[in-house]
């Protein structure tokens, strides 16, 4: 009657040895921690410091190394939430398509006369023809530049919309390309800040796209929010211009197709230099932080063949003009070109410290952001903060666990030792299965398993009850157990999907720490029905078959 | 030996007997609850209206009005300084927290300011640590107030629809009638003395609604047993008779459980003190709800018993009809 087939209890054996295993690296953490950073390490190809070795054997390469990533308010570090601004790319791109729209409309002058752009507003072209009676052929001149767009659904769409009206043509991307553009948009800022972020080289940043428009950076270890926003919020977008001319006062108007921009190191001292650069920082392949003749701090970069040429080229024709460097809209500095520079390498001098010229070095290696970003949401949690949140949460566990496993005993006795046992294989395989997958424990995280560690006993209180009742009706001790497992399931099944389900919406609506809470309370439920369904009927199983008791004492 | 017993092993207390106090007591608790937030507001943390909160810490005893005066000169509109107090600080620890309303036209607090903020309270206690340091945009607070709405909303319904399919539309309607009852008091009780209200008690709220719908599905789950055992019985016996025989049950499985909250909520630190308190609190009255709240409501909407009869009018369902079940 209370047979288990050998293969089921060996399953079970082997679920509870593997959450065993696989839990026990938390025990050590800083030494599994330190092991894996130097394995890390190591296989990004750098060689390891002594320290570094030691922290590589402290720990056997072949044990399971798997830890629970501490969440940022347990660890300590910054976390921003960032919304980028996709629309500003339309208008670069709109901008960018004016000359071609002016080609390919000059190759049809003779039907619609000289075309000008009028003013419109950004992510909109407006063309006035001379000619109306060319508008149907401009209109089909312009249409033919569209391509189309590579998307899953829409098939056949075009990325420009081109409209009449007033006798003037619109163009603006297509809602398919505007789509389109902004996944790339995000695509491109995520890699971005990636690269950043890693740059500075700590340890595993999450770094995810939220919703539509927003991106979600969380950087343990980092000093404060500030410093990651000084890292991640320049958009770094180094531009090479023709300066037209040099000026003082802010309201000058640089005239069509110029724009003024100011000079970071002199105040009150205004550029107008040309809009469409020679060369841009997305052509860069190499940036380092050096020094200048005068032994100043200066970052020296170096272009890819293409963007050589350019330089080269444009250098070799305007020797004697000055050529401006422009930083996000800020004039680093303006030198005069004394010679042709061939070869595409370079230097920028400025008012640099050896810390901005570090990091300028690392935001040009990385490359630009595509579009700007606005910070929603920023928390920078000091890490004393955390270990002192760590330390009440340890307390308070072993607390819990404490008293819940005296009152078991007290009220159970024996049965309560078996599912004091089964609660500490819960715990085990709750930090086994965080572990293995890799999720992140917060401090709501914790009151999750602390409250798991309180609610997981009720699947064995269940049981327990139900047995006692059945043992009132005399009906022996086997038969009493086999109906109390039998009985109570349909209410563990219940009570526990029901709770399952708050956790699951918990985790699809929450954010952050909330998150990890549910990430815990999940697991815990899984495991501790796994351990009130199998891990204690085995138990009580193999003790009746031992003990094979006349009556239950429970 | 003799274990420890809650409760002896045969109780027959009717629970009906004070159904009209009982079930008088939760409807008065639920609109003063109502009446608490209407009247005094919640006092939502910057995650709902957004702002910034310092968390500083020191080893000079607080000066509140000290740093009122540094920060009045900055002009950052609503300023509150609120010391904290916990058993499990240090005596060289001294901790306040600083929340200072959204700033207008700014959708995150920019470095500038905090800067600023960091340096005059430096300069009013060099000693003094900035151990978290969060702001949130409106932008942002205002949809995380929506989305803690939807998931409440979206747990309840998610639970009302199990437990329609799992037993019949009355418990169903019981059982989510207890989860408003538990959410509202508790939402009362954190107006009522005005703790802060954050993301953090959206989690707890939620965790309540899985609580108590646990201890009330283990008493449905034996009423649907014993109605099936039970046939002639009134359904009013029926239900002490369940409430009774799972009595024993609730009060271990609340008692342990409450065991392991206390032991968090004194000694878990300040930081997650009122998520803590919110899961104690509700779970004290979900037990009370599971017991008190949730059959009156059934049995209020009465329960079909006998299926053999077919009647097309009423709900169909087969699940007390199933003798062998």
């Amino acid at each position: 009657m209370l047979d288990i087939p050998v293969w089921k209890r060996v399953l079970i054996w082997a679920v509870c040895a593997a959450g065993v295993a696989f839990s026990a690296p938390n025990l050590l953490y800083s030494t599994v921690e330190g092991h894996n950073d130097a394995v890390a390490a190591a296989e990004a190809g750098r060689s390891l410091t002594p320290e570094q070795e030691a922290a590589r054997d402290a720990w056997p390469g072949w044990l399971p190394s798997s830890l629970v990533n501490l969440g940022l308010d347990l660890r300590g570090g910054a976390h921003l939430l960032a919304e980028v601004r996709v629309a500003d790319v339309y208008a670069a791109r709109i901008d960018a398509l004016w000359p071609e729209v002016r080609d390919a409309l000059r190759d049809r002058r003779a039907e619609v006369g000289p075309v000008r752009r009028m003013p419109s507003p950004d992510g909109v072209l407006r063309v006035a023809i001379s000619e109306p009676a060319g508008l149907p052929a401009a209109l089909a001149a312009v249409r033919a530049l569209a391509q189309p767009v590579v998307t899953l659904t829409g098939i056949g769409a075009q990325d420009l919309e081109v409209t009449a009206d007033q006798g003037e043509i619109v163009v603006q991307l297509s809602e398919a390309e505007r789509t389109a553009t902004d996944n790339r948009t995000m695509q491109q800022s995520l890699e971005i800040i990636r690269r950043r972020v890693d740059e500075v080289g700590t340890r595993e940043p999450t770094i995810q796209r939220q919703g539509e428009d927003r991106i979600l950076i969380q950087v343990p270890g980092i000093g404060s929010a500030a410093e990651l926003k000084a890292l991640i919020g320049t958009t770094a977008q180094l531009t090479f211009h023709p300066v037209v001319g040099r000026t003082e006062n802010a309201g000058t108007d640089p005239g069509l197709r110029n724009s003024l921009f100011p000079s970071m190191d002199e105040p009150g001292v205004f550029y107008i230099v040309e809009t469409t650069p020679v060369v841009t920082g997305e052509e860069l392949v190499d940036a380092q932080p050096s020094f200048d003749q005068n032994n100043r701090p200066a970052v020296s970069f170096r272009f890819n063949p293409s963007g050589a040429r350019k330089f080269g080229d444009y250098t070799a024709n305007n020797i004697g003009s000055p050529f401006a460097i422009v930083l996000d809209d800020e004039v680093i500095s303006a030198p005069v070109i004394q010679s042709h520079i061939p070869g595409g390498s370079g230097i920028i001098t400025g008012r640099f410290t050896v810390e901005d010229s570090t990091q300028l070095a690392v935001l040009l290696r990385a490359g630009a952001l595509p579009a700007e970003m606005t910070f929603l949401e920023e928390r920078t949690i000091g890490p004393e903060l955390g270990a002192d949140s760590i330390e009440a949460g340890r307390i308070a566990s072993l607390f819990a666990m404490g008293a819940v496993v005296v009152f078991m005993v007290a009220s159970y006795g024996l049965f309560g030792v078996l599912a004091v046992a089964a609660l500490g294989i819960n715990v085990a395989l709750m930090f086994g299965a965080l572990s293995v997958i890799g999720a992140t424990l917060t401090l709501p995280g914790i009151a999750g398993i602390v409250l798991t560690i309180g609610m997981a006993v009720d699947a064995n209180v269940l049981v327990f009850e139900r047995i006692r009742e059945e043992m009132r009706t005399a009906k022996g001790p086997a038969r009493a157990i086999e109906l109390g497992y039998q009985k109570a399931l349909s209410a563990i099944i219940d009570a526990n999907i029901t709770t399952f389900i708050t956790a699951a919406i918990l985790f699809m609506v929450g954010a952050g720490p909330v998150r990890g809470f549910a990430v815990t309370l999940g697991i815990g439920i899984l495991t501790s029905v796994f351990t009130a369904v199998f891990v204690t009927r085995l138990l009580v199983v193999t003790w009746f078959e031992r003990a094979r008791p006349r009556t239950l004492n429970v | 030996m003799r274990h420890l017993r809650l409760v002896p092993d045969k109780t027959n207390i009717n629970f009906f007997a004070a159904a009209r106090v009982t079930f008088g007591a939760s409807v008065v608790m639920m609109i003063l609850s109502l009446v608490f937030i209407a009247m005094f507001g919640l006092n939502f943390g910057i995650d709902f209206r957004g702002g910034t909160t310092i968390r500083t810490e020191s080893a000079a005893p607080v000066d509140i009005a000290g740093k009122r005066a540094a920060l009045a000169a900055l002009n950052l509109g609503d300023v509150s300084i609120t010391e904290v107090f916990d058993p499990t600080f240090g005596p060289e620890q001294n901790v306040a927290m600083i929340r200072i309303q959204a700033q207008d036209g700014e959708e995150a607090v920019t470095p500038a300011i905090i800067a600023s903020i960091e340096g005059v309270l430096k300069a009013n206690d060099p000693g003094i640590a900035f151990t978290s340091v969060e702001s949130v945009g409106p932008k942002v607070s205002g949809e995380l107030i929506w989305s803690a709405v939807l998931s409440v909303v979206g747990a309840a319904t998610a639970i009302l629809i199990y437990i329609w399919l799992r037993f019949e539309w009355q418990f169903a309607v019981g059982a989510v009638a207890a989860l408003v009852h538990d959410v509202l008091i508790t939402v009362g009780i954190f107006a009522l003395f005005q703790i802060r209200f954050d993301l953090a008690i959206i989690a707890a709220l939620l965790t309540i609604l899985g609580y108590s719908i646990n201890d009330t599905v283990v008493v449905f789950d034996r009423l649907r047993e014993n109605l099936i055992k039970f046939k002639a019985m009134p359904l009013m016996e029926v239900m002490n008779l369940s409430v009774n025989e799972t009595l024993s049950r609730t009060l271990m499985t609340t008692g342990t459980t409450l065991i392991a909250l206390i032991a968090l909520l004194v000694l878990g630190g300040d930081v997650i003190r009122g998520f803590v308190f919110a899961i104690t609190f509700g779970i004290v009255i979900g037990t009370y709800s599971s017991v008190y709240m949730a059959k009156n409501v059934v049995l209020w909407l009465g329960v079909k018993r006998d299926w053999s009869k077919s009647d097309d009018a009423g709900p169909k369902g087969t699940q007390f009809g199933d003798a062998g079940a």
